[in-house]
């Protein structure tokens, strides 16, 4: 009984209390403060504790103070965090979600400070920092680094294959017979008996090893590690225009197309099931496990993908499709400040600090994430070749111009909850690709 | 008699008193929050801006909306297979402990499962039931048997996910019942014994009936909560394949927190609640739960 009375109590008092603490800081901008950043990436950690002790030396008396919450969480929590006003200073921001955060007054624009402090938005790789520019003109986040998509491949399922590794550079692919991308993954898939899927007597019904690995994760109306590099590489966009686009296009042929090739890989037994994909394991779980030959996932995988113990792991660029180039989306992640902030000068130091060169080398240096700037990027390159990892086949799409942003718009949320089920409905084959045109109604009467 | 009534209103004081820390607790965490969410059901709500009234709007499309009469059929499918089969299989546990066994040690271990956390059960068996490496299909296949994804497939999902939370909540379940059970006099049974009666007309004809109170608050109790499935969902299907096991909770879950539409939801709460409190009246009346066959 005390305890339930005395908790709700002290509670009470807490809040008042830290109540006050807020009501009493601003303006006190000299003396000692303290910044809370978050991130949710618990790789990444080690680098941003790095580059906040950097930070801590060069301004005495400010100090940072680092939160690490998992993906779900973190977005559960900022959202309940900025209702309640007690958000984090700063906070690693995504491109799913600033723009409902900026459109809801809840980042603060860093033009001003930009533009004061004379920081350089143009060293960035093309479109990257655009991103972050709001449909009201403003700035809302200054990029820390970016990732793409390639082809991790097991090296000796190929070398057993027969396949050489240069070939996996050139592969070709097409919506209707999937060119030499397709060869090689019928190649790669072998059935409980030893057969290839190229090979006659090919039983799908009972296959070992899958030639391409399926994604655990649902990607909605992006799969942006499933099929996204497909449905690009013909010439598809997603919207009207990129960023704040209106107008969907799952209704055009060569999306369809591309889906409906994709689900014929489930149906020839190249790809494992929707089904199996999502029973319980990710995909590249599963292609350390040695039950697929090839996995296309993004940069941010790379660390998981080549630390599976005795798998010999490379990676290539995906293939070149109907339009004569690959594609990739390029994606990238920034910091934002919270317009709650009652630090806003502290806060946006330790902004400009993260964007800075030295600390995007550390974040370099640690070999997780590609940093924003090239020149952090070239120090990241070798840390990631120190390992035994060419990152090439993942830098190679922007020297190709081959890059896509990734599709910024409005209700990005509900056109996820529509889009999710849609695909998931087709790729088991519950609905056939057309259906993905009704889907596509849907989601642009979101924006009408 | 004049002495009872200030005794009487001594104890009410008494009473009060010691309702006081849960009645803080109710109206502070279930009584406000209930209306609050009621008047929000009425609302336009994002959350990071302030409420808009729209009045019945919510109401007019959660109506319309098929994938709400779908998380509600699903809900329904799940209730169905997870209590049907834990009522049963806890019936049974807890007659066998009544008939057999008075071991504390068996006791303690039917109640095992219901000391791991949700969410860590329903992720070791996500991992061990997976199709490619999970151990339960590695065992399967050697009898023979071809792998099944039993959370990936959407005809098997559900029913996974509800026996699944069968094994971690029948011995509970169980104990519940068991406690009903202890409540029953030895006498009857022996009369049952002297008629000469099988173990089964025993249990039909003496057990059931003389269980019937504890057994309809249990099957309130565990109706409701069933309804509430939420956790194994979050952290396994999420709601795939398609929309095979998105139940309802975690449908109000996606609107209010994914989507950002806290009216919307709150008036799918709303409607929930409305179905959740008409079962339990129903279920209270149509068991008969206020009387007993002892007397």
């Amino acid at each position: 009984m005390h305890n339930k009375l005395s908790k709700p109590a002290a509670l009470a008092a807490a809040v008042s209390l830290a109540l006050a603490g807020c009501a009493g800081a601003p303006g006190g901008g000299s003396g000692s403060s303290e910044i809370t950043y978050w991130l949710w990436d618990a790789n990444q950690l080690p680098a941003y504790q790095a580059c906040a002790t950097s930070f801590q030396q060069a301004n005495p008396g400010t100090t940072v103070k680092i939160e690490q919450f998992g993906w779900a969480d973190y977005w559960n929590k900022l959202t309940t965090d900025l209702v309640a006003g007690t958000a984090p200073d700063v906070f690693t921001n995504h491109l799913n979600y600033y723009p409902t955060y900026a459109a809801k007054n809840q980042l603060l624009p860093l033009d001003e400070f930009v533009s004061r402090d004379a920081v350089p938005t143009d060293v960035y790789p093309e479109g990257l920092a655009d991103l972050w520019t709001a449909q009201d003109g403003k700035r809302y986040g200054l990029p820390k680094d970016f990732d793409t998509v390639a082809l991790f491949y097991n090296k000796k399922m190929l070398a057993d294959a027969g396949v050489a590794e240069a070939d996996l550079a050139n592969l070709t692919w097409n919506p209707q017979d999937g060119g030499t991308y397709e060869k090689l993954i019928a190649r790669l898939t072998v059935d409980a008996n030893g057969v290839r899927g190229d090979e006659p007597g090919f039983d799908k019904s009972k296959v070992a090893v899958h030639g391409l690995g399926l994604d655990e994760n649902n990607g909605a109306g992006v799969g942006q590690q499933m099929w996204s590099m497909y449905a690009l590489s013909t010439g598809w966009t997603y919207t009207d225009k990129n960023p704040w686009g209106t107008e969907f296009n799952y209704d055009d042929p060569r999306f369809q197309q591309t889906m409906a090739w994709y689900r014929g890989l489930i149906d020839k037994g190249y790809l494992p099931s929707l089904a199996t994909a999502r029973s319980g394991s990710s995909v590249n779980d599963a292609f350390g496990a040695g039950k697929y030959a090839l996995s296309t996932n993004g940069s941010w995988m790379i660390n998981a993908y080549f630390g599976h113990d005795g798998v010999d792991v490379g990676v290539a660029p995906t293939p070149t499709g109907p339009s004569g180039k690959r594609a990739t989306i390029f994606n990238g992640l920034a910091d934002s400040i919270y317009t709650g902030t009652d630090n806003r000068d502290g806060a946006w130091k330790w902004v400009k600090h993260l964007a800075s060169a030295e600390c995007q080398k550390t974040v370099g240096e640690k070999a997780v994430v590609f940093p924003a700037l090239p020149e952090a990027l070239a120090v990241a390159k070798e840390t990631f070749a120190a390992k035994g990892v060419d990152i090439t086949a993942f830098t190679k799409p922007l020297d190709e111009g081959a890059t896509h942003l990734f599709p910024i718009t409005d209700h990005a949320p509900e056109v996820a909850a529509v889009m999710g089920p849609a695909i998931d409905a087709v790729l088991t084959s519950q609905a056939d690709p057309a259906s993905l045109t009704q889907a596509n109604e849907q989601v642009n009467a979101l924006f009408r | 008699m004049t002495a009872a009534h200030p005794a009487r209103r001594g104890d009410l004081r008494v009473a009060l008193l010691f309702l006081l820390p849960a009645g803080f607790g109710f109206v502070l965490f279930y009584a406000w929050p209930a209306l609050q969410t009621f008047y929000l059901s009425f609302t336009d709500y994002s959350l990071l801006a302030a409420p808009n009234w729209v009045g019945a709007q919510n109401y007019r499309a959660a109506f319309g909306d098929a994938r709400f009469g779908n998380a509600l059929l699903v809900t329904v499918e799940y209730v169905v297979i997870n209590i049907g089969v834990q009522t049963a299989v806890a019936l049974l546990i807890a007659v066998l402990m009544h008939r057999l066994t008075k071991s504390s040690l068996v006791r303690g271990l039917l109640l095992l499962p219901y000391l791991i956390a949700n969410v860590v059960v329903a992720l070791v068996w996500y991992n061990m039931l997976d199709a490619q490496l999970g151990i339960v299909n590695a065992v399967l296949s050697w009898v023979g048997v071809d792998p099944v994804a039993f959370f990936g497939e959407t005809s098997t999902a559900i029913p996974t996910i509800a026996l699944v939370n069968v094994w971690r909540h029948m011995g509970y379940t169980a104990l519940l019942l068991f406690a009903g059970l202890q409540a029953i006099p030895k006498s009857v049974y022996e009369a049952a014994a002297i008629d000469g009666a099988s173990e089964w007309r025993v249990f039909r004809s003496v057990t059931l009936p003389l269980l019937r109170p504890v057994l309809a608050m249990v099957l309130v109790l565990t109706v409701i909560g069933s309804f509430q499935i939420f956790d194994t969902v979050a952290v396994t299907t999420k709601g795939g394949p398609v929309d095979a096991t998105r139940v309802i909770y975690f449908y109000i879950y996606e609107k209010a927190f994914q989507q950002f539409d806290f009216g919307y939801a709150a008036a799918l709460s709303v409607v929930l609640f409305v179905i959740l409190a008409g079962l339990a009246v129903a279920q209270l009346r149509l068991l008969r739960a206020g009387s007993s066959d002892l007397d």
